[in-house]
């Protein structure tokens, strides 16, 4: 049997049901207050909350990313992304800019994650 | 009018060309995201089928991979749904906040164009729009503004992830690639941090987000993102207004 048939053959109708599942999350969250018409009133304290909910969102999916592993807090300085974090941060705040933020960042974060194997 | 000519200027109007420019910084970011979203599906024991359909339709990276590993286990299927609903909870949020932009268009455009409501897209949004257009031309900017940012973000995401399903035995993940793409979603929250109560609440999200990391179905960002919101208007509310 070649490689591509059996790819085709461990192809589940269950893990298709789930993954249609998983289109219609996608779609239902992020069109979740676009489907009514009716004038909408937004309480003032959720508009006033709109000022920090997105950049909260993002730091709640960042942070954990770059200060854990294995689902506990790092124990060493010898993990990459910690000094990958602060080389872009500090790029960020005093060049400003995310392309440069994304480059001098994967600059120091490559080596020693490749390199040193931190 | 042919459609073609009414495509061309669409893509050539002023709105257009700097979506695309607003949003191609964050490009590499999502581009290294979606090589290792497509290098992870590739090796997870999915079929070419089902990395092919997840990866075009559900597009939606975090929600992908914390659904990856439960699906591959069997888990039941309303652990992996309710798991990538609480990742997703955060779009709710962003929809309550772009849909006095969206109203005017019909329900169908609405539905599209909120589907490509991804994290960078919005940010990117919401940083140029504070206020919602009211005469036609600026409706009409806006919504080719909109179609730029969502076709730069799904354009790059699905190239790249299935340049990742491709050459998914040639780049290992051990290369972490994926921190690019943490670091295109840092560059572009540290942008929203333009007072100094919302870098408090960054670091509060973060910080409530690691603390709970032990929760179930990836709640900790539910509740980073809630306890960060809570305090933040309890802070600004001992504030003058002049201070927020």
């Amino acid at each position: 049997m070649s490689e591509a048939m059996q790819a085709v053959n461990e192809t589940d109708g269950w893990t298709l049901f789930a993954i249609l599942g998983l289109t219609g999350i996608t779609v239902l969250t992020r069109s979740f207050f676009m489907w009514s018409e009716e004038k909408m009133a937004i309480p003032e304290w959720f508009q006033r909350g709109l000022h920090y909910a997105p950049v909260a969102a993002m730091a709640a999916v960042i942070v954990p990313e770059v200060v854990m592993k294995n689902g506990a807090l790092i124990d060493s300085f010898s993990d990459a992304r910690i000094y990958g974090a602060a080389v872009g941060l500090i790029w960020y705040f005093t060049r400003g800019g995310v392309f440069g933020t994304i480059l001098s960042g994967m600059a120091v974060y490559l080596p020693l994650h490749l390199l040193a194997g931190w | 009018m042919t459609p073609l000519h009414a495509l061309l200027q669409w893509v050539r109007h002023p709105r257009f060309i700097a979506g695309v420019r607003d949003m191609l910084p964050a490009s590499p970011g999502i581009g290294a995201w979606g090589i290792t979203t497509g290098v992870a599906l590739a090796n997870s024991g999915m079929s070419l089928v089902e990395v092919s359909a997840m990866t075009l339709m559900v597009f939606a990276g975090s929600s992908q991979l914390a659904a990856m590993p439960l699906i591959i286990s069997g888990a039941p299927l309303w652990v992996i749904w309710l798991t990538a609903l609480c990742v997703n909870l955060r779009f709710a949020v962003f929809s309550a906040h772009v849909r006095p932009f969206f109203m005017p268009f019909k329900l169908p455009k609405r539905i599209t164009y909120a589907y490509l409501l991804t994290d960078l897209s919005y940010v990117v949004f919401i940083k140029k729009y504070k206020t919602v257009p009211t005469a036609a031309a600026d409706i009409r900017g806006m919504d080719i503004y909109w179609s730029a940012l969502g076709f730069v973000n799904w354009a790059t995401w699905m190239t790249t992830s299935f340049i990742g399903i491709a050459l998914a035995s040639v780049i290992p993940l051990s290369w972490g690639l994926s921190f690019a793409g943490i670091l295109a979603l840092m560059g572009i929250s540290c942008s929203l941090v333009t007072t100094r109560l919302r870098a408090v609440a960054a670091i509060l999200a973060g910080a409530a987000a690691v603390a709970t990391y032990a929760l179930p179905m990836k709640l900790n960002i539910l509740v980073g993102v809630s306890a960060a919101v809570l305090i933040s208007l309890l802070l600004d509310r001992s504030r003058s207004p002049a201070h927020v």
